[in-house]
């Protein structure tokens, strides 16, 4: 069915240019390196070279090398921070460069011989790894020095790029002892600062993309164009789990820019020479649809499933004491239940990729999050070694999850696609909105249960947690290390480690087998968990007519991170002081909750205004992060405040259904987020810690939509426990 | 052919005309800086200035622009488009970046209207414009940094 119609297999540009002054050709023909070159103009005088982290050149650039993806949550510049307080480099100085994908050098030192990005661990797992990399070239421009001035190694200094030694009134810079460095020993054991004696790391440093992404010259896997490439944009079938049938190209192969159409099984691809013709092709195609594994069911069936599933006992993920004694004995039993929908991502950059095939290689261009992972699956595709397949990690816009996949899906996709037509172009794979908002992958749906026993003295005396919703890991390569004893840790995580002091508490979890995919999404299971738990409390605190941030501290006698970044919290929201009131016929209120994910705990107060039309409104937001040491506070605020916006998406308006197993909603009019104008006034405090550092990218989000729930039932009365939260 | 004026260059595009503008400057004209998000028009990713007046490209067909200016990021060089950069520069607005090119170019018809925005008058203007990164406190506190180093 598919054809190749060899004549329209090059480029006869259809379109073409005929300017009348300078659009470089290099803009109109980016060289097949466009996307790494612009994101690191590198340093080809690399003289010294210690290890996989850096390379100083003697034009005195210190490239560094950074191991994660930039998505957004600045880990190229927090990486290179760590490097260069150690090199005591001039940040000026310092450019960065994305790591080829070789999980020998550049795994995740948190994750075991994976190279990924996730789980909030790009600071932690290499806070010590990139520090001693910085010291080590450190030590080796200073042996260096000693040599060509023949001065002891001890009485040399280096600050700022420059190495001195001041009794001779003697420096040179980095670029200048580069050469003779690489010549001297590499260091085996190096002694790293003490953290008193940092100067970039607890400081400012500004972003490294700052200028590339204010001026546009930042490089996305979206703008990535080689030399006779072809864009394709594939029909999606309608239904989880569908096949293709078979499909009629006839029209479509009519359409002008229109160069051939491949069916990958999942669905079928366009391929053009641009991606409006490639669209418009996608949009005269005809395919019919194998629908005998097809997921067919509602999302409210679904739902309507999980309640009945949570009539009955669960896998146990944590036992104290014996819960349903402690609530038959209970003074008073409060019993809740709370609704999760499934999330999409939604990243502002919609999924895409670009591979081009070659003699028993590839190389592909992706905002690249999981390496091991996609080259696994591509070589295996391909018939190829992993290590054949090249990675290029371009930006991404956004991903929030999405990018890193076990199971690779729109890596996969492009690739087949590219094995399709025997690699004779390039591919880049384009979704558009439509497709990257029904692809699936969404935050689970979940239905969790709290019945909690309060004593006379309205103690909590007893807490059964039972959590039902698909697993992220079964099936999947990792699941053996994510799921015990019918567990998925993902599941219920912030459930299973609840700090609050419950001497009899029960968390138990099924995790029935759906049809629609599902992934990690921004915070994983503490999405929910956070939700569900710190709802309940609060509800309990109302209960037991106790203030909710003392009765919080009650129960926290065994956590006192969690205690401290609360009331701090609360103190900085003037959690004591009377709420101002709104105007006639609004109702205000404030809320608080507070989480642990992925090492860090922060706590927020909202404060929210709902109208007489039953709207609300956010107006400001109290959030308080203990991450261990803050590499870069300013990043950090900026990841609680983006966190923020990013969970009250969710929380207002936030919800992907389906009908019949057609995915509702297709388009940011029918999968809101929020805009400028609905954003609160956010105020950040970090608590100080010289402790190792957390993560920041994740740990904000979980507590925002418990403390707005929380602050909207302070307000008018009404509990919300079913996301989004509406009150009309 | 259509002939439309692109940061102060003439530009032929030899493209059906009711090909959107936003495709016919990334895909042929490789001016790749205002981005794909939507599709629709309302996510804002895809500005650029018509006549100094913030548009979707993704959703004006190229017939439409006539003989109107085009200016994308590229070409956002004047006095309020560098002051625009410094401040978010300055106060590292972007986190992804991918909706920054599309801010920028709203936040620029703004300032070009208004010397001194309020708050409201940020909100309004940059309300077609979403940020998946939400971030939205810093792109308001640039916007009026901006606004001050220009006074």
């Amino acid at each position: 069915m598919s054809t190749t119609p060899s004549s329209k297999t090059t480029l006869p540009r259809r379109a073409f240019l005929q300017q009348t002054s300078a659009l470089t050709l290099a803009l109109y023909l980016p060289n097949a390196r466009a996307g790494l070159v612009a994101q690191a103009q590198a340093s080809n005088a690399a003289n010294l070279e210690p290890n996989a982290f850096v390379r100083i050149g003697s034009d005195n650039k210190v490239i560094v090398i950074v191991k994660h993806l930039e998505m957004g949550q600045g880990a190229h510049t927090g990486l290179a921070t760590l490097l260069a307080e150690e090199l005591d480099a001039d940040w000026e100085q310092i450019v960065i460069e994305a790591a080829p994908a070789d999980a020998k050098r550049y795994n995740n030192l948190l994750m075991g011989p994976v190279q990924l990005t996730g789980g909030s661990t790009a600071m932690a797992n290499s806070f010590e790894q990139m520090r001693r990399a910085g010291a080590t070239a450190r030590a080796m421009l200073i042996s260096a020095a000693a040599a060509q001035w023949g001065v002891g190694t001890a009485s040399i200094s280096v600050s700022k790029g420059r190495v001195t030694h001041l009794a001779s009134k003697r420096s040179a810079s980095f670029g200048e002892l580069a050469t003779r460095a690489a010549e001297m020993p590499v260091p085996t054991d190096v002694t790293l600062k003490d953290p008193k004696q940092f100067v970039l790391i607890g400081k400012h440093a500004p972003r490294k993309d700052a200028r590339a992404k204010s001026n546009g010259t930042a490089i996305y896997t979206q703008d990535i164009r080689l030399p006779g490439m072809l864009t394709a944009v594939v029909a999606h079938p309608p239904r989880f789990g569908s096949t293709v049938k078979s499909f009629d190209a006839d029209a479509v192969l009519k359409i002008p820019g229109v160069v051939d159409v491949v069916s990958i099984g999942s669905g079928v691809a366009v391929l053009a020479n641009d991606f409006w013709s490639a669209k418009k092709g996608r949009d005269a195609l005809t395919v019919k649809w194998g629908e005998a594994n097809a997921f067919k069911h509602d999302s409210a069936e679904v739902m309507a499933q999980f309640k009945m599933l949570a009539r009955d006992p669960g896998a146990v993920a944590r036992k104290d004491g014996d819960a349903d004694v402690a609530l038959s004995k209970a003074s008073k039993v409060v019993d809740a239940a709370f609704e999760f929908p499934y999330l999409a991502h939604a990243a502002m950059e919609p999924m895409n990729c670009v591979v081009r095939l070659g003699r028993g290689e590839c190389e592909i261009w992706n905002g690249e999050q999981f390496q091991t992972g996609d080259q696994a699956a591509v070589a295996q595709l391909l018939g190829i070694a992993p290590d054949k397949v090249k990675l290029n990690m371009l930006f991404a816009g956004g991903s929030f999850g999405r990018r890193a996949n076990p199971v690779a899906d729109y890596v996969l996709e492009a690739a087949r696609i590219a094995q399709k037509i025997n690699g004779r172009a390039p591919v880049k794979l384009v979704w558009t909105r439509e497709d990257d908002m029904r692809a699936g992958y969404y935050r689970p749906m979940f239905f969790h249960t709290i019945k909690a026993g309060l004593n006379a003295k309205g103690k909590v005396i007893a807490w059964k947690h039972r959590l039902v919703g698909q697993s992220i890991f079964a099936g999947t390569a990792m699941e053996s290390m994510m799921v015990q004893n019918g567990v998925d840790h993902s599941s219920v995580e912030g459930a299973q480690n609840l700090p609050y002091q419950i001497d009899n508490l029960l968390v138990d979890l099924h995790s029935p087998t759906i049809g629609v995919p599902v992934l990690w999404w921004r915070s994983v299971g503490s999405t929910h968990t956070a939700f569900s738990t710190e709802v309940m409390i609060d509800e309990l605190a109302f209960a037991a007519k106790v203030d909710p941030v003392k009765f919080r501290l009650e129960m926290l006698n065994k956590n006192p991170r969690h205690a401290a970044v609360l009331n701090h919290a609360a103190t900085k929201a003037g959690w004591n002081n009377r709420l101002a009131a709104g105007k006639p016929g609004e109702k205000r209120g404030r809320g608080i909750a507070v989480h642990e994910s992925f090492g860090s705990v922060v706590a927020q107060v909202v404060e929210v205004t709902v109208k007489a039309d039953k709207t609300y409104r956010v107006d400001r937001v109290v959030c308080v992060v203990d991450c261990g040491i803050a590499i870069n506070p300013d990043n950090v605020n900026a990841q609680m405040e983006g966190s923020i916006g990013f969970a009250m998406s969710a929380a207002k308006y936030g919800a992907i259904t389906l009908n019949n197993g057609i995915v509702d909603q297709s388009n940011f009019h029918d999968y809101r987020l929020i805009n400028i104008a609905e954003m609160p006034k956010v105020e950040v405090h970090i608590m100080p810690s010289m402790k190792p550092p957390t993560g920041v990218g994740e740990p904000g989000v979980p507590p925002f939509a418990p403390a707005l729930s929380n602050a909207i039932a302070a307000a008018t009365g009404v509990r919300l426990r079913k996301l989004p939260l509406k009150l009309t | 052919m259509i002939r439309i004026n692109v940061n102060g260059k003439a530009l032929d595009f030899d493209l059906p005309p009711d090909t959107p503008l936003l495709w016919a400057l990334r895909d042929t004209a490789g001016l790749t800086n205002n981005k794909y998000g939507y599709g629709m028009g309302l996510c804002g990713a895809c500005s650029v200035l018509l006549n100094g007046t913030s548009i979707r490209s993704c959703s004006t067909p190229l017939s439409a622009v006539g003989s109107g200016k085009i200016t994308t990021i590229e070409g956002l060089d004047d006095k309020v488009g560098q002051a625009l950069q410094t401040a978010w520069r300055k106060l590292d607005v972007s986190q992804c970046g991918y909706c920054q090119s599309g801010q920028l170019i709203s936040a620029s018809a703004l300032l070009r209207r208004k010397k001194n925005p309020s708050d409201a008058d940020i909100d309004a203007a940059l309300a077609g414009n979403l940020c998946r990164c939400a971030t939205y406190v810093r792109i308001r506190a640039a916007v009026k940094d901006a606004a001050k180093s220009l006074a």
